[in-house]
């Protein structure tokens, strides 16, 4: 136990005395606010314009949600930072030797990511949903509203989950530039794009990101297999997968 | 012949090189020794036309190095062993070199056999150890054929039998005529390798002179005496004999006596007269590092590893030299 | 104490290391030498558990690694210099490792002071030159104050301030009793701090003896005598069967002597002796010998320069190229 709490003092340690990884989880907060206030401010001036051939009703939470496109891409690269700085600076080899059980390693970088990427997450969803809400104007929503809340949450939850998906997959890749060459064009083009097109829409419905961003939107489209929070577990099982294939790797191969 | 002469380097207020006056010359292989921070490397950079001197001339067989007719094939350097584009291969690398000097292809596969990356030629030259990194920096440096050599710690990174090797390549290098200027940090090779010594100290001449010069002036030299095995009584006998007799005497863990202040000669005629016979007399030199100490101690402006807080918890502290940490050592940092 | 039973590595189809079976015991240093790919960093990763052995086993103490609990406290290592994330200062990047075993904050501080790097304590890592790193890694592995250290080439970098400084360290430590298992490609540097020594060549144990054992066996050994009384002592030692080869300076060497011998023939006779030295090889000699077979990168053409005669043997083949083909240059001169 002990040991334990030693890893996570010392994991914690790593993360905030490094410039990078402080700058790219405050980057994840600008960015999200930043850019859903953007899409909230122009809405409400175009409204009619912008849900013309909308086929739900206009989502306002969601809509304050629309810098997370961009915003999850500086959560991404946190948690690919985290990890892949070890193999970068050759760091692993210390860090192994020093704590030499290396599922607790794993588990204690991962559990700070945890807990910093969920109190940057919540703290970006609530700020993006009030101040996008205020800049809606009368299109607004609050949280007490049906299923806002649950958006407002799973945005949050969201981000944390995809740090710690790129945190298992940087440990199964082992190099910091191929997770990132791997996930931003993954999360960023490939995804959407595959979301798009038909037939394989079915597909990529099951994707980390599609999957968990149904949690976001308030109203579900009617042909959802799933419902948001099936969604977000489905978001969570490719978490699991992650870091369990990131722990299997870091166990079996030699550092 | 490399030649300094009133060679300075200010950066702002700093001096790195200081009044420096040295001649290089050819069929010797010169050691260039300072601390870290004593001005080597900018002192290396002014003769290659890196850097501009702020006052004084260095030349190479009269010019300076901008100037040189034919720099490419009169002058050949080693500074640092990575500055190759990794995705290059080891001949492609040394391809381009030999075109910009002028200098025939096949001289190529000639010095990639020379450094032994024949095998390895083709492999992208990021993929290399520090070691084979190190071979293809020699072998940059020999393409042209020069006649004058400047290697900056060029056993970095190799295995016994590299160092072996680049010790043979500079004396026969030397020996072939040729202009050898070595600057390294490790002083029991450069004992093993260097004829004439240069040591420059925060930035100024120290010594210019042959080594063995070089020992006999920073250093004194002493005998290991042994009396047989077993024998306490005459090894006693013959410590207080000497000691009486002028000399130090200091026991060696094995049972020998090391002593100095007299010479062999007048150690074996006392040991006769006193009946102590002798298993062992032989002459020692001491060491190239001893020396070097011994000259550049004054020049290492202060010392950390300062014993006064932690010496009675850490007892390497208290180790006989704590480190030098000259501040000037930090500025050879690759910033 | 480090022990190995039968160790074994294997990547794929090659045996990085065979059977590996040796113990490293506290109180002297170990020098742990081979030649590049002879298998030592593989060896010293499977120490620290960071490689897995592909059978046999490491265990420090009777435990296995994994089993150490706050292993830095136990066994401090320097295995690679620059292991630091560059963006980090040094005092976070020991600060986490302490942390990690439960190390007092204050001790950060103490190891800083020690190597000498308090004053750039709080500089990002990334802009230290390679001797700075080095003391980084020094620093990394005194942290917990270890019973057990292992360095994997600290000198690369230092200054020869820091060579010293390095050297005292880890003989301090192994008088204090720790183990201290040091690799190195330096021969001479290795000459003066082991004081037993590990050889492996091909992932095979080659020796793992005292260092003056493994001089001992792996040279030929010569005695020097000098004396003013040639003649005398040419007769007494004729007497003993014993054939003298006069040298270029006066003096006579005996090969496979025994100095104590002579020193008795000598002394029975009444001879005065002037000089009595063995003549040892040195380290790097009985390494070169040991490893002749076992050296992956063979520089120079075939046949291979070094095989069998790294002692007396001509020039490396490249050289005799040069030479003539300087000759010819010459030549073309002189007409």
């Amino acid at each position: 136990m002990a040991a334990a709490a030693a890893a996570l003092r010392s994991e914690w340690t790593k993360i905030r005395t490094v410039r990078s990884t402080v700058v790219t989880l405050a980057a994840a907060f600008v960015v999200t606010v930043g850019l859903s206030a953007l899409l909230c401010l122009l809405t409400n001036h175009n409204f009619s314009e912008a849900t013309r051939n909308a086929t739900t009703p206009f989502d306002a939470t969601a809509t304050s949600f629309g810098g997370i496109i961009l915003g999850q891409l500086a959560v991404i690269v946190f948690g690919v930072l985290v990890m892949g700085n070890e193999y970068s600076s050759g760091m692993i080899r210390l860090s192994l030797a020093a704590v030499p059980r290396r599922g607790v390693l794993l588990a204690a970088k991962a559990s700070v990511v945890l807990v910093l990427a969920l109190v940057v997450g919540l703290l970006t969803s609530f700020v993006s949903f009030l101040l996008g809400q205020a800049l809606l104007g009368s299109h607004s929503t609050t949280l007490g509203a049906p299923h806002v809340l649950r958006a407002v949450l799973g945005a949050g939850f969201y981000m944390t989950l995809l740090c710690l998906f790129s945190v298992g997959v940087t440990a199964m890749l082992r190099n910091q530039t191929l997770s990132l060459g791997i996930l931003m064009p993954f999360f960023f083009l490939v995804s959407p794009i595959l979301s798009a097109v038909p037939k394989v829409k079915t597909v990529a419905r099951y994707f980390p990101d599609t999957a968990g961003r149904a949690v976001i939107s308030v109203y579900q489209p009617a042909d959802a297999p799933y419902g948001p929070w099936t969604g977000l577990g489905i978001c969570a099982l490719w978490v699991v997968a992650a870091l369990l294939g990131g722990w299997l790797v870091l166990d079996r191969r030699d550092a | 012949m490399i030649e300094a002469r009133g060679l300075t380097k200010r950066y702002g207020p700093h001096t790195a090189v200081d009044q420096l006056t040295f001649q290089v010359r050819p069929g010797v292989v010169t050691g260039f020794l300072g601390p870290n921070g004593s001005g080597k490397s900018t002192t290396m950079r002014m003769i290659l036309g890196l850097d501009d001197p702020t006052s004084g001339t260095v030349t190479i067989g009269g010019y300076p190095y901008r100037r040189l007719p034919n720099a490419g094939r009169t002058v050949g350097a080693l500074l640092d062993a990575k500055a190759v584009h990794g995705g290059r291969s080891a001949r492609s690398h040394l391809l381009s070199l030999a075109q910009l000097a002028g200098v025939p292809r096949q001289r190529v596969d000639h010095v990639l056999d020379v450094v032994g990356l024949r095998d390895v030629a083709r492999r992208r030259a990021g993929e290399f150890s520090l070691g084979m990194g190190q071979r293809l920096g020699i072998a940059g440096a020999l393409l042209g054929d020069p006649e004058v050599l400047l290697f900056d710690e060029p056993v970095n990174g190799l295995d016994p039998e590299g160092i072996l090797w680049v010790r043979t390549l500079m004396k026969g290098l030397a020996a072939e005529g040729r202009t050898v200027f070595v600057s390294s940090h490790l002083m029991s090779e450069m004992a093993l390798t260097a004829d004439h010594l240069v040591v420059i100290g925060q930035g100024r001449l120290l010594a210019d002179m042959g080594v063995r010069e070089f020992l006999d002036r920073h250093s004194t030299g002493f005998a290991r005496v042994r009396t047989p095995d077993g024998a306490g009584e005459q090894r006693r006998l013959l410590a207080k004999v000497l000691t009486d007799a002028g000399a130090r005497t200091e026991p060696e863990p094995d049972g020998a006596l090391k002593v100095s202040g007299l010479p062999l000669p007048r150690i074996s005629d006392l040991a006769h007269q006193h009946d102590v016979r002798l298993h062992e007399l032989s002459p020692h030199q001491a060491s190239l590092e001893e020396a070097y100490m011994r000259l550049t101690q004054s020049e290492v402006t202060y010392r950390s590893g300062v014993p006064a807080a932690g010496a009675a918890e850490e007892p390497w502290g208290t180790a006989p030299h704590p480190y030098g940490t000259a501040p000037g050592g930090f500025g050879e940092s690759e910033v | 104490m480090i022990e190995l039973h039968e160790l074994t590595k294997r990547y794929g189809d090659k045996l990085a290391v065979d059977r590996l079976s040796f113990a490293i015991p506290p109180g002297v240093v170990t020098g742990f030498l081979g030649p590049n790919g002879a298998g030592k960093s593989t060896t010293m990763r499977m120490i620290l558990d960071l490689d897995r052995p592909t059978s046999g086993r490491v265990t420090i103490d009777g435990k296995h690694y994994a089993q150490l609990r706050e292993p830095v406290k136990y066994i401090g290592a320097l295995l690679e210099a620059k292991a630091a994330h560059p963006g980090r200062s040094a005092y976070h990047h020991l600060l986490w490792l302490a942390q990690s075993n439960r190390i007092p904050a204050r001790r950060v501080d103490e190891v800083l002071t020690l190597v000498g790097l308090q004053e750039v304590a709080r500089k990002r890592s990334g802009g230290f030159s390679l001797g700075m790193g080095q003391r980084l890694g020094i620093a990394a592995a005194l942290l917990g104050d270890p019973r057990i250290v292992m360095f994997d080439e600290p000198v690369n970098g230092l200054d020869p301030e820091g060579i010293l400084w390095v050297r005292n360290l880890m003989k301090g430590l192994a008088a204090e009793g720790r183990t201290v298992f040091v690799s190195s490609h330096l021969m001479s540097e290795m000459a003066l701090t082991a004081d037993h020594l590990v050889v492996i060549g091909r992932g095979k144990l080659l020796a793992d003896l005292p260092m003056t054992e493994f001089i001992d066996r792996n040279s030929r050994s010569t005695v020097r005598v000098r004396t003013p009384a040639p003649e005398a002592l040419l007769d007494a030692l004729a007497r003993a069967d014993v054939v003298p080869r006069r040298a270029d300076d006066g003096a006579f060497e005996v090969d496979g002597g025994d100095a104590a011998q002579i020193g008795e023939l000598a002394s029975a006779a009444g001879v005065t002796l002037h000089e009595l030295s063995p003549q040892r090889a040195s380290l790097e000699e009985a390494f070169m010998r040991m490893t002749a077979e076992s050296v992956e990168y063979q520089a120079g053409a075939e046949p291979p320069p070094y095989g069998g005669e790294p002692l007396t043997g001509p020039p490396p083949a490249w050289g005799a190229d040069w030479q003539e083909r300087w000759g010819t240059k010459q030549k073309k001169r002189e007409s």
